[in-house]
């Protein structure tokens, strides 16, 4: 049974810290990332990840603290984005662009000259693409307590952050600062992405950011019972990947085991596929009870 | 700088950044520079799986560019942006779990991610030269209904333009020209070529002919640039291609408002 559930899983505390980490990043991830797929903001999502990416490496070469380069840098990249223009969804459009190409050349010159100045091996693929395990215990901590920032502020955002995605018209006849409103928005997302991309990687934060909110909406439209479904489904990818990732061990004679990103974001593509399914026969079963 | 080990990288290097120019004219012109920075990464999974079956890594990157490409064109009808950005996180994770079964050596991995221009070799022109020129006829042909849908989507479809099919065309050209650039310049900065100087041609002038070729001239300048200054420098030409491509577009800007101050 072994190579489906191996017993000493959780016995390892590099696991656990792991385990726990992702989960705390994957329920904030969740939450912002709701308003993300409302908003139409994935690609602006998405960017501040690789944004946060230079940040890291950049951090990793003059030897600041990783976790402040990846948030510094996508605090940057967002402030970026919005100098260029926002306003219309074209022009976002090429600005979020334009930002993600330059940040990825500096993040090209940086990955390089660590590799050039260290005898380490692995810094490209553990700055892209992470690695949940070596999550050091202290820097849970930190990573919980900005978490919990971040869910105080959307908190404080609340009702104008929701108007102003559901409706922007609506919200600016309210007298709502809808431009003010999204700049908030986009620096809140910068931190969570910036959080998520250290501890897992610039790929798994968009997964969590995207994947688990737009599975979520499928299923319901509900903002409350979206945001809790939200949550409750990027845990889960976090906690069947690690398993998977850590069973995977067992599954070729070359032991080998898969990287823990892949097998989490195919858990967020898995979860993806069945609750579109699960809303396509709902729909099919409105549509007959209708006829 | 010209001598003869170079003189590969200067030919499929202008290939690609012309054919980059030229292809990222339209998608800035119609918004779909999240697809374009998508599908480079397919093809980076792509070669990265050719890698650990061993076949030709231009299989792989056909290959996994087109899905990808499929992927988020056939989604157009719900929110694309969600779609593009599974399908992207999908590949690159993919790509990973590739790269960690065959266990490739650190400066290959860079080199997919980031671009090898130096090591293109002379068996690698003539694939390069059928791909481009098949490109490039794709969009002569979907020139105009891609400017139609692009200025008036309404009025097109009225006249009988299918816009689900003009996506899928123009999705499967960016994936076969992302197939050619991705080992030259890089899964992560075929995409900086794809959008900045096409996005200050824009800026420069309003005519499309003129933009389109303004656009191909400043994407070639700036990877000819790149690889004289990699070659100098022996620094990546990953790092010269992104950021002179942000810097062309912010030129662009700053020329763009000291005409309109002194109009």
């Amino acid at each position: 049974m072994h190579w489906l559930f191996e017993p000493g899983i959780w016995s390892n505390a590099a696991v656990r810290t792991g385990t726990g980490v992702g989960v705390v990043v994957a329920a904030v991830s969740a939450l912002v990332g709701l308003f993300t797929v409302v908003r139409s903001q994935s690609f602006a999502g998405h960017a501040l990840a690789d944004v946060a990416t230079a940040g890291g490496a950049g951090a990793g070469l003059f030897g600041f603290s990783p976790l402040g380069g990846f948030v510094i840098g996508s605090l940057l990249g967002a402030g970026a984005m919005e100098a260029i223009g926002v306003e219309r969804v074209r022009q976002r459009d090429v600005a979020t662009g334009i930002v993600l190409g330059g940040a990825t050349g500096l993040s090209a010159l940086f990955l390089y000259l660590i590799t050039l100045n260290s005898s380490r091996t692995g810094s490209t693929q553990s700055i892209l693409f992470g690695s949940l395990f070596s999550v050091s215990n202290s820097s849970f901590v930190l990573i919980s307590a900005l978490s919990l920032v971040v869910i105080l502020a959307l908190g404080a955002l609340g009702r104008p952050l929701l108007l102003t995605s559901v409706s922007p018209d609506a919200a600016r006849a309210r007298g709502v600062a809808v431009r003010r409103v999204a700049l908030a928005y986009t620096l809140l997302m910068a931190v969570t992405v910036g959080l998520s991309a250290i501890v897992i990687g610039s790929v798994l934060s968009t997964a969590l950011l995207i994947g688990p909110p737009a599975a979520a909406l499928r299923l319901g439209r509900r903002l409350g019972a979206s945001l809790v479904m939200a949550v409750v489904l990027g845990a889960l990818a976090v906690v069947a990947g690690v398993v998977a990732s850590y069973d995977s061990y067992y599954w070729w004679p070359s032991h080998r085991a898969l990287p823990v990103s892949f097998c989490v974001v195919t858990m967020v593509v898995v979860e993806l596929i069945v609750t579109s399914a699960l809303a396509r026969r709902a729909g099919a079963r409105d549509a007959s009870g209708r006829a | 700088m010209f001598s003869s080990f170079m003189a590969n990288a200067w030919i499929v290097g202008t290939l690609v950044a012309l054919l980059a120019g030229a292809t990222g004219f339209f998608v800035v012109l119609r918004g779909s520079s999240f697809a374009a920075h998508a599908i480079p990464n397919g093809a980076f999974a792509g070669a990265a799986g050719a890698a650990l079956v061993g076949v030709t890594p231009l299989v792989g990157l056909v290959g996994f560019a087109v899905v990808a490409s499929l992927g988020i064109g056939a989604s157009r009808r719900h929110r694309s942006d969600v779609a593009t950005a599974i399908a992207l996180v999908m590949m690159l994770a993919l790509g990973a779990a590739f790269l960690s079964l065959s266990a490739a050596y650190e400066p290959q991995v860079e080199a997919l991610l980031f671009g090898e221009i130096l090591g293109v070799s002379t068996t690698s022109i003539l694939p390069v030269v059928v791909i481009a020129s098949l490109c490039a006829l794709a969009l002569a042909v979907m020139y105009r209904p891609l400017l139609f849908n692009a200025a008036a989507p309404d009025l097109a479809t009225v006249r009988g333009l299918d816009p689900r099919r003009l996506e899928m065309g123009f999705m499967l050209t960016l994936a076969l020209g992302a197939a050619l650039t991705v080992p030259v310049v890089g899964a992560l900065l075929t995409f900086s070529l794809t959008v900045g100087p096409p996005a200050a041609a824009r800026l420069v002038t309003r005519r499309p002919l003129s933009a389109l070729v303004a656009s191909m001239f400043l994407s070639a300048a700036t990877l000819w640039a790149s690889i004289a200054a990699s070659y100098q420098s022996n620094l990546p030409v990953g790092f010269f291609v992104g950021t002179l491509s942000a810097v062309v577009y912010v030129l662009a800007r700053l020329s763009c408002a000291w005409r309109r101050r002194r109009a």
